[in-house]
Parts: structure tokens; sequence; C-alpha cells
């Protein structure tokens, strides 16, 4: 068990991540999820409450704390001379138990980049050579600030099934981000932060209530589409059943999206 | 702690092996650097030993001179600017931070910066002697001579070392550092006594430079590649080694005392 509890350019973030889990900061810009991360991770200083970082304050980790960490931060690694395989053997060496460089490498897709620089690499493969960076230590806690900001769509899902990957391996993963379907695909839980507030942890389908909210049923009817919000729709829908001799023309049966509660919780107009 | 510390963590040692290895690498494979600190010197070597061919009197060439300059001002690129602008570079692009945060010895990163300080120094210091020689009839150093380079050379490179680390911390990347340092150490090696003899400098700027590093370790090395009869050209009338000595630590207690206060691991927290 790992207790986090912040309060500093946030104020009143009160979360526990579990072994194992994928856990997703969720907020708009500005909303303090790099702060908060950033004081998770022993890089900034806070100003009060309670904070437990694999048992340890981050404010007091030293060496052996930060060998179990891994970091991807949102600014991703620097511009260097050394090539992919050169640049993880080094920082392999930083750590105890390292994973194999070559094989963090082929883990990311990045095996045939091994001798190419950094520079030379696109946006999505240098952000998975930021990844492999924070692999290579072989942690028990990942954190990934904006991972996959700036990516096209192909290059975000290659980059989630990494991270599946990454879960299968037993990490825990700390993730922020501002995409919605990025939390909702990875996420086990996840965390709303708005001005610096944590307002709601929840799995992403019951998020904002969105598990109980009243459905929407909608289908075709004398030519016409009808509507129907309920707390029943499988009721609904049988008995829709029973009133046509085959399908239900343009039955749909929907629950509010990620999107719809979390632009009502942020409090801006959906 | 539930740490697991039967794992144990890799020697300070091999890991300053690593980081030693990962600057060498940094360095040596930039153009920029190597162009800009080890071939600037070089350059200016062959261009000066070319056009300024005459004699000091004692039959003493002005190569002969220049050669304590040139390699001062070697000494400065490759500590003072190379560190000023290689670390606001790392700690603008977010390599710093990226470091901070691995279980890295801090120590070790520092350890790297002067075995790749040593390295380019020696390396700097050697090929200008070998050109020297070759081309322009340089007299090698000799007995107890090689003795005051050396101590010169280390206390030197250790001030402009710990100040560069120092200056670093004021420049908001590698580029606004390079736009400060350069030019400011070009100023310092006209006024220092580098591209020509320092006693044509106008004594109100001997006094500036004086202040400065740079004015200590060119005299110090000429002492060591000039007939002591040239003493007498300097404004003191000696090497005053003593002096050189002084003043040269006394820029590695600043330097320290400043590195220690103003190092960053990150850019400016923003926001």
């Amino acid at each position: 068990m790992k207790r986090y509890g912040d309060r500093n350019a946030v104020d009143g973030v009160d979360l526990d991540i579990r072994r194992g889990e994928i856990f997703a900061l969720l907020g708009p810009n500005g909303a303090g999820k790099t702060t908060t991360v950033e004081v998770l991770e022993g890089y900034r200083a806070r100003d009060g409450g309670d904070v437990r970082v694999l048992g340890v304050d981050p404010a007091a980790g030293g060496r052996g704390w930060k060998a179990e960490l891994g970091i991807v931060l949102q600014s991703g690694a620097g511009d260097s001379q050394l090539s992919c395989l050169e640049l993880l053997r080094a920082q392999a060496a930083y750590y105890p138990d390292p994973r194999d460089p070559a094989e963090v490498l082929e883990l990311v897709g990045l095996t045939e980049k091994a001798g190419a620089r950094g520079r030379t690499l696109s946006g999505g493969q240098r952000r998975r050579l930021d990844v492999a960076l924070g692999i290579v230590g072989r942690p028990r806690l990942l954190f990934l600030d904006e991972p996959t900001t700036g990516f096209d769509p192909e290059a975000r899902r290659q980059f989630w099934s990494l991270i599946r990957s990454l879960r299968d391996l037993g990490t825990t993963m700390l993730l922020t981000t501002h995409y919605l379907d990025e939390a909702e695909e990875l996420a086990d839980r996840v965390g709303v932060i708005t001005r610096g507030r944590l307002v709601e942890v929840a799995v992403p389908s019951a998020l904002g209530g969105r598990g109980t909210a009243p459905a929407v049923v909608t289908w075709t009817e004398d030519g016409a589409r009808r509507t129907a919000e309920t707390a029943s729709p499988t009721a609904l829908v049988a008995e829709l059943a029973t009133r046509f001799p085959g399908e239900v023309p343009d039955l749909a049966v929907a629950r509010p999206t990620l999107e719809d509660v979390y632009l009502k919780m942020i409090g801006e107009p959906a | 702690m539930t740490t697991t510390e039967d794992r144990s963590l890799p020697s300070i040692g091999s890991v300053c092996r690593t980081r030693a290895g990962v600057e060498l690498k940094e360095f040596f494979r930039q153009r920029e650097s190597v162009v800009f600190t080890l071939m600037f010197p070089v350059i200016l070597l062959l261009v000066f030993g070319a056009v300024l061919d005459y004699e000091l009197g004692s039959g003493v060439s002005f190569t002969q001179y220049f050669m304590a300059g040139v390699i001062a001002a070697g000494i400065l690129g490759a500590s003072l600017q190379n560190m000023a602008i290689g670390i606001a570079t790392e700690r603008s692009d977010g390599t710093l931070k990226g470091l901070a945060g691995t279980p890295m010895p801090k120590s070790a990163y520092f350890v790297g910066k002067v075995v790749q300080v040593l390295v380019v120094t020696v390396a700097i210091v050697a090929i200008l002697l070998v050109i020297g020689v070759v081309f322009y009839d340089v007299d090698l150093p000799s007995g107890a001579d090689w003795l005051t380079f050396a101590w010169v050379a280390a206390l030197g490179s250790a001030a402009c070392t710990l100040l560069g680390i120092a200056v670093s911390s004021l420049a908001r990347n590698g580029r606004s550092a390079s736009a400060t340092v350069t030019p400011v150490a070009l100023v310092l090696q006209f006024i220092s006594g580098v591209f020509f003899q320092f006693s044509e400098v106008p004594t109100w700027l001997q006094t500036v430079a004086a202040v400065f590093p740079l004015k200590w370790m060119a005299q110090g090395l000429r002492s060591v590649f000039l007939p002591d009869a040239l003493a007498a050209q300097e404004p003191a009338g000696s090497w005053e080694l003593g002096r050189v000595a002084l003043v040269l630590a006394i820029w590695c207690v600043v330097g320290l005392v400043l590195c220690v206060r103003t190092f960053r691991w990150q850019d400016r927290v923003d926001r």
C-alpha cells in the first residue's frame, strides 16, 4: 500500500494508490497534476500534508528509494550525443537490479533504433525512449507525466499497448493525462483534479455517477426518433422487443460518456 | 521502510566510471564543442604564430610568449566556457532533472565533468605543444618548469571549472550561457596578456584583468615558457608565482562556495 496525500500548490489531494494498478490523474492544464506528481517524485518540496511513496517520505527519499521508482517527465529526457542503447546502458548502471537494455529496447519497440541518437527519432519514438529510460531500472512504481501529448492516434495506440505490457510485468503506474480516452483505456482507477483539488476517485465506468446515471434509450417508431431516459433500460428494451416484430429500429442505449461527466466535474459548460 | 535493501546499489566508483564515459562521448561527439573548445586555440596558435613573427628580446620569439597565453586560453575554454555552456544546456533541456530522479549519486555527475575537463585539457595542451614545437620552434619547458606547469594548469583548471559550474546557474539555457560567457572570455583574453604582451595593456585594464584567474594562469605559464630574464617585463618585475597560487586558490574557494550555493538540478520552477 502506498499512501499519497499532498497539500502544496495543490491543496486537498488525498488518495491511495494500490500495488499493481494503473492510476490516472486526469485534469485540465494547470490543474495541479504535474505539481502533485513532482511532490511524489521528490522534485518539489511540499508545504504540508503527509506523503508516503513506497513507504518513504519523498522529501527524505535516498538512493535506495529512487532505485524503486521510474520517472518519465513531462519534458522528457534532454538531448544527447549517445545512442539509444548507450543511454539505456548508462541509465541501467545507476540501478541495483536493472533490466537488460536490449530487452527494454525490444519492449518499447526501438530495437531498430538501438544505434540512433535521440534527435533522429520521431516524437513518438522519443517518448518511447523516455519510457525505456524510466523502466530500465526495474521500478516498482512508474510515473508517467502526460506521456502521449502530441502523439498521432496510431502512435497513441501503440503506446497504450506498451503501457499494458508493463502492467502485465507487475509495474504500478501513476499516469497523468488530459486525454479522457487514454484514462478510460488504461486506468484501473481515475482521479479528477481541478484547481488543485482532487474532486473524485473512481473506476472510469463509475466516475461522476456514470454507472448509476439514467441511461438514454433511443429508437425509431412511426417514422420518428424516440428518446427515453430511464433507470431500468433493460426493462424498456424488453418491452420494446415485444412491440416490434423483429429488430427494434435504430435501437441505442447510452450512458453519459466520460467526457460528459468530466466536463461537468471540472465546471465547464458541457 | 518497505524498500528492498538486499538489492545493493552500484558502488559510487562504478557509477563515476559510467558518468566519465558518458561525459567523454558527449564532448567528443559534439562537433560544436570540439571545434569551439579544442580547435579554437589551435587555430589561434596557427594564425598568430604565422602572422606575428617577431622577437621580444633575449632571443625570444613572440610565439614562445603566445604559447603560454594560448594554453591558458585553452584551459579557460575547456573548463569555464565548457562547463558554463554544457551544464546550462543540460539544465534547460531536462537532462539534469532526469538524472536527479535516478539513484545516481550526485557526486558522480561532478566526477564525470571533472574527468571531461581533465581529458580535454590534456588533449588541448598536448596538441598546442606539438604544433608549437613542430611549426614554430617553441622551446619546451625543462626540469622544474614542468612542475610549475602542472600546478598552474591544475589549480587554474580547478578554479575555472568551479566558476564555470557556478556561472551555468545564472544562464537561462545553453545558448544564453554561450552568448554571455564567450564575449567575456574573449575580452579577458585580450586584457590578460594572451594575444599580446601584458605590459602593453593599459594599466587600468591590467588592474581589471588581475581580478580574474586568466591573467594569473597566463603569467604562471609564462614563467614556464620564457627565460627568467623576461620576468623584468612583468608589471611586478617578477613572475610572482606565490601570488599566482594565492589568487587561483582564492578563486577555487569562491567558485566552490558559489557552486554549493547556486547549483540547481532543475530549471527554475515556473508558475
